[in-house]
């Protein structure tokens, strides 16, 4: 019998039907259940009618938000300043970027922890501010690499077109370098909006005293209620779902600019 | 009529020792078709880019319209370039890559709309403003930049080996309209290739470029029949070179034998003779002047490529006749088919200085030499250098200046086998014989006769027999 090429990836379907697939359809059974087995909306029902829970959904997509557009308004420049830096430089730059991403996790916020806890005095003030600025820090790396690579891709000879065709430096950026780069920021925005809805861990590590998405999550699961953290991670599933439609749809790069993602 | 642009003394260098291009010297008349031809690494897209605005010569000036240009930046200059690889912008389609730089001009929408189709009409793709840039061909793309470039009506239309990348049919084709194209619009087109033939078929004036100078400026036929170099000669068409002697009043020896020619130059001064194949007849009456056996004779279509053997040279001719292996023949080179260039006496000058080991350093390197061939009557004890009368002369850092005759040169692939070493820069065939230029790393050129067949860019040592060089304490004079 002949190896065929796609039976190599059979260890991964099992892999992903183990723990991909069916705990996702043990979630789904749990979301839609109550406590004595019997199919029921009250789980959702009770989410969408309590001021609480939307209101944890709200703060969350404000954090969401604010972390993506902080990340985005740093990054650019950053990746635009990286990718026309002379070559030799280049790799030393980038990895002055790289480097902290090696240094653990939880270092990294713990010392953040400090340096804002030295400027603020007291973190439970500013929850809101807080958690951004963590998340921006952790999150930064991921918005800038993908913006990089694709401005690094553009040739300059377009750049150049766009001189030899009256465009002044300003309006090369604007209609050539900008719209170009728009694959870029797509991905640099997934990856850091998505897990910035989910993410509760730096909130936690910054001893926060308010509720996010993810934090909401694992307190019913911790109090092994089962049945509203299913629900609440099908709800957030959902919404991630239709963003990132939205934002490929929204970005529909030619073929040739996919791919961003680092 | 006046001139549109005129470039003087132009130098370019990125490192400041080397000049990428230097002495350009160019004046260009409104409405000319002027190509700058080259191999690569001339300097022709340097100076093409210059002219654009993308780099700034190191000195001397360019002057558009009797006016300085070289504080002006790239999208001020009146001038449009179609870039190598077309440089079209993947994000825009058809019509918005060619309104451009319309729309930066601020025209009104119609006033854009009515002159993209007019371009589009002109490059012959009318009706695919919406197309996207990714669905078109390579000969489609190339179009459209010469639209975007021709619809803002520079004064000068600067194309940077704009067909390099289409396949030879398509190109011949591009040609031909590229040509038409400059008759109807009246533009003044400066186009940039490496290609002879397109160059020869399209221009009204060619700018012959090598190692950053200009080598020869003329039209196709001037450069052609009139080479002022050997490089030229033996870069457009086909030629043959010889070694030659000038043997008598307008009368020039080559391949053992005297031939009358058109040029005059002082009798037995050094010159190259350039014969085109076409030149060359085979007789039977017994006018030939060379005698030789025929070597090879292959068929290409309109006429035998044969060649000659005659002693040690080789002449390649046409002939509409095919000619058998190992005939005989007698071959016969009219007057005005021999293009006699003075060669200059001495082509391997340096200058250096005398080490502390009393070497002598030149051309990056260093030489082992009787020094006590400096000065008359001195001895050398093996450490210092005593004049006739005794007296220690002092030699370390002592300024001379090398001679070296081709003869005393050779070349060897071992590194290690002499102290100076550069890369095989050009070669040119001669006769008998390939010319060679090696450059060294500090940028001194060796000119080097070699029997042997090396490649372009191989590393060298080059070796110099130290009894035949002449050596002199003291600048040139």
């Amino acid at each position: 019998m002949r190896f065929k090429r796609r039976q190599l990836s059979i260890p991964y379907l099992i892999f992903m039907l183990a723990f991909v697939v069916l705990p996702l359809l043990v979630v789904v059974y749990y979301a839609f259940t109550n406590g004595e087995g019997e199919f029921t909306f009250d789980n959702f029902i009770g989410f969408f009618t309590s001021g609480n829970t939307i209101g944890t959904l709200l703060y969350s997509f404000m954090i969401a938000i604010s972390v993506t557009i902080v990340c985005l308004v740093i990054a650019y420049p950053v990746a635009f300043a990286l990718a026309r830096s002379e070559a030799k430089y280049r790799a030393v730059l980038l990895m002055l970027l790289v480097i902290p991403m090696w240094i653990n996790f939880t270092l990294r916020i713990t010392a953040l922890k400090e340096i804002l806890t030295f400027i603020e005095g007291n973190l439970a003030y500013h929850p809101f501010i807080n958690t951004a600025i963590g998340m921006s820090y952790d999150f930064l790396p991921f918005m800038i690499l993908p913006i990089y690579t694709t401005l690094e891709k553009i040739d300059n000879s377009l750049i150049e077109a766009s001189y030899d065709l009256g465009a002044s430096y300003s309006s090369t950026f604007l209609k050539v370098v900008l719209p170009l780069s728009v694959p870029g920021i797509i991905s640099g925005i997934t990856m850091v909006f998505l897990p910035a809805m989910t993410n509760y861990v730096v909130l936690d590590m910054l001893y926060n005293s308010t509720y996010i998405m993810g934090s909401l999550i694992g307190s019913y699961f911790s109090a092994y209620d089962w049945h509203n953290g299913s629900m609440i991670s099908i709800v957030l599933f959902s919404i991630i779902v239709i963003i990132t439609l939205f934002t490929n749809k929204f970005g529909e790069p030619d073929s040739e600019s996919k791919g961003a993602i680092l | 009529m006046a001139n549109i642009i005129e470039l003087k003394d132009i130098r370019k260098s990125y490192d400041g020792v080397r000049d990428v291009c230097s002495d350009i010297n160019l004046e260009i008349k409104k409405g000319e078709f002027v190509t700058l031809l080259g191999p690569s690494g001339c300097g022709k897209t340097t100076t093409l880019r210059m002219i654009a605005g993308f780099e700034q010569p190191t000195s001397g000036e360019i002057l558009l319209n009797g006016k300085d240009i070289l504080s002006l930046p790239p999208n001020k200059r009146p001038v449009n370039t179609v870039f190598q690889r077309y440089a079209l912008f993947p994000h825009l389609n058809i019509f918005d890559n060619i309104a451009f730089g319309l729309k930066l001009k601020k025209l009104t929408k119609s006033e854009i709309e009515e002159k993209v189709n007019r371009v589009l009409k002109i490059v012959d793709l009318e009706g695919m403003e919406k197309r996207s840039i990714s669905t078109l061909s390579g000969g489609q793309q190339q179009r459209i930049a010469i639209a975007r470039a021709i619809v803002n009506e520079p004064e000068i239309l600067l194309l940077d080996e704009p067909l390099g990348a289409l396949d030879l049919k398509m190109r011949q084709e591009m040609q031909l309209e590229l040509k038409n194209m400059h008759e109807q619009l009246g533009i003044t087109f400066i186009y940039v290739t490496h290609d002879q033939e397109e160059a020869i078929t399209m221009s009204d004036k060619i700018v012959v470029m090598a190692d950053g100078k200009i080598q020869q400026i003329g039209t196709a036929e001037d450069i052609y029949n009139e080479p002022k170099t050997v490089f030229v000669a033996d870069f457009i068409g086909d030629s043959n070179i010889f070694n030659a002697v000038m043997s008598g009043k307008m009368k020039v020896n080559f391949c053992d034998a005297d031939f009358d020619c058109l040029d005059d130059y002082p009798l037995h001064s050094d010159a190259d003779v350039v014969v085109r194949p076409e030149d060359v007849v085979i007789v039977k009456d017994g006018s030939g002047q060379i005698k030789g056996v025929v070597d090879s004779c292959i068929f290409k279509g309109i006429y035998y490529e044969t060649t000659v053997v005659s002693g040690k040279n080789e002449i390649v001719l046409k002939s509409t006749k095919e000619s058998k292996l190992g005939d005989e023949v007698e071959l016969y080179i009219e007057p005005d088919g021999i293009h006699v260039i003075p060669a200059p006496k001495n082509m391997n000058q340096f200058e250096g200085v005398i080490t502390k080991n009393h070497t002598l350093n030149f051309a990056g390197g260093e030489l082992e030499y009787d020094v006590t061939k400096l000065f008359k009557g001195s001895t050398h004890d093996g450490k210092h250098l005593f004049s006739a009368e005794g007296e220690r002369i002092h030699l370390t850092d002592m300024p001379i200046s090398v001679e070296i005759p081709v003869e005393a040169l050779d070349m060897s692939d071992d590194l290690d086998e002499s102290m100076i070493s550069g890369e095989i820069i050009s070669l040119i065939y001669i006769g008998d014989h390939y010319r060679y230029k090696v450059r060294t790393e500090d940028g001194s050129d060796f000119t080097i006769a070699d029997e042997d067949l090396w490649n372009e860019f191989d590393r060298v040592s080059v070796l110099i027999d130290a009894d035949m060089i002449k050596v002199n304490v003291g600048e040139v004079q």
